[in-house]
């Protein structure tokens, strides 16, 4: 294998614990409990060892990274270790004077996540009355500080339609960036498959508005989008390839080449509990499996998109395929890609009277 | 090509960093790592949010012994770049 890259980005998700209930909630079906955490001490030494590794960029996550009360003092340590320092938010549990202290610190970006574009129907999504209120209230707290901000917003069937109002949302608040994201389904979002999947109609409908947005928002928004790829016909790069450019740290310290790596049975996960982040990033098999293209069967092998796409993510092809080393059944080529848009569609279809189930941290 | 007077800045939320680890600059953004060569480095590193268009093209002509003409566009785009992409500001 051709020498190991540096990462680039960490993902520290700080904890599981959320007042949300989010339905298409990425995290894994079994929450990390709050004993389980990492202490500050730990956090503050894996960001020293993170950015002599080479890590350049910070993602604060969770979970509701505000619930974690050593937040600024976390903050704080990051920016000593060096990294640019981003706060993936929802907005609750930040106080103005919480605000200011993370300004402090010094915080250098805000990510202030969506889940709806009014009150009614954010709250019903974010399963959270009063929040949506609170997130504009933090929104303009933001602003005042002056915080660079980003949007994200989750899209899927429910809120699809909102996609405009969701730019305009952005430029009202000053918003630099906006991520819009069509809803993939990991974790807890695979019970909600049906309720959230959008028709393929829809999909292409949002491909559409932000081409155009883009055209007319050069220089005032950036506006980075994710579609849907159960509908495509090639599959995304995932994480810019296994083990090359970032990693992730789930709460209890466990070390993960992706936010959903932990589906694969087979792979065994370090901690930096046990070991330097070093040891984990080139050492760790896990992280090894599929670095690079040896691990590839057919039709990778031999595509000439491999190098695009790296084969997709594993954990769709294992999803779907039964297999973390097969194509990513997104892919045309892929054998299963027959059945994955037999279920896109079956979730389409049963779409309109589906329920959501709604995850809380309990 | 940016007028003559206008002020290239440095948003808050982006800054000019030393990769010690890759031995180079970078400049670091809101979900962006932008790798720089000399160039730009040379012109970020003259971008105080004071100085203008025109006095950055004077110093970077001197530093390089370059003609203005020449560097001009090229600075220009490079910026205009940046900007277009909320990177950098011109006032
Ligand atoms: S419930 Fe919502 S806000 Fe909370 S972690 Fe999950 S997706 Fe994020
Ligand atoms: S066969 Fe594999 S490498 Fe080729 S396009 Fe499909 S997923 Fe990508």
């Amino acid at each position: 294998m051709s020498r190991i890259p540096p990462p680039m980005a960490m993902l520290a998700e700080l904890t599981h614990r959320c007042p949300l209930a989010c339905p298409y909630c990425s995290n894994p079906l079994e929450l990390e409990a709050q004993e389980r955490e990492l202490s500050t001490e730990d956090w503050t030494r894996v960001f020293a060892e993170a950015a002599e590794l080479g890590v350049l960029q910070l993602h604060l996550s969770g979970g509701e990274p505000a619930t974690r009360r050593d937040l600024t003092d976390l903050v704080r340590a990051a920016r000593e270790a060096g990294l640019y320092t981003n706060l993936i938010t929802s907005g609750i549990g930040l106080t103005r004077r919480r605000l200011e202290e993370l300004d402090t610190a010094g915080l250098d970006h805000v990510q202030l996540s969506l889940q709806g574009m009014d009150a009614e129907l954010a709250d019903r999504i974010g399963g959270y009355k009063g929040g949506f209120a609170r997130k504009m209230q933090v929104a303009g707290w933001i602003g005042e500080i002056g915080f660079p901000l980003t949007l994200n917003a989750v899209l899927h069937r429910q809120n699809l339609h909102q996609l405009p109002r969701a730019l305009e949302m952005a430029q009202e608040m000053g918003a630099r960036r906006i991520e819009v994201a069509i809803v993939q389904f990991y974790g807890w979002a695979m019970k909600n498959r049906a309720a959230l999947m959008p028709t393929r109609e829809q999909a292409r409908e949002a491909e559409a508005l932000v081409a155009e947005a883009r055209e007319s928002l050069k220089g005032k928004l950036v506006i980075d989008f994710v579609p849907a790829d159960y509908h495509g016909d090639y599959p995304k790069r995932c994480m810019n390839g296994w083990g090359s450019v970032g990693l992730n740290i789930a709460p209890d310290g466990l070390v993960l080449p992706c936010h959903a790596a932990r589906t694969i049975p087979h792979l065994e996960f370090w901690t930096v509990r046990d070991r330097s982040l070093r040891e984990i990033w080139y050492d760790n098999p896990a992280f090894n499996a599929y670095r690079g293209d040896d691990w590839m069967k057919e039709p990778c092998r031999s595509c000439e998109r491999k190098a695009i796409d790296l084969g997709g993510c594993r954990c769709q092809a294992l999803a779907i395929a039964g297999d973390p080393a097969a194509a990513d059944p997104v892919c045309v080529k892929s054998p299963a890609h027959a059945k994955m848009r037999a279920m896109a569609e079956a979730f389409n279809a049963e779409g309109e009277s589906a329920e959501l189930t709604y995850r809380h941290y309990a | 090509m940016i007028a003559q007077g206008a002020i290239p800045v440095i948003p808050r939320g982006v800054r000019l960093h030393r990769d010690a680890v890759r031995d180079r600059w970078v400049l670091l953004a809101p979900e962006k790592t932008i790798a720089l060569d000399e160039i730009g480095h040379a012109i970020l590193s003259r971008i105080d949010g004071r100085t203008d268009f025109t006095t950055l093209i004077d110093r970077l002509a001197a530093d390089y012994a370059a003609p203005r003409e020449q560097i001009a566009p090229d600075v220009s785009g490079f910026i205009e770049a940046l900007a277009e992409r909320r990177i950098l500001e011109v006032a």
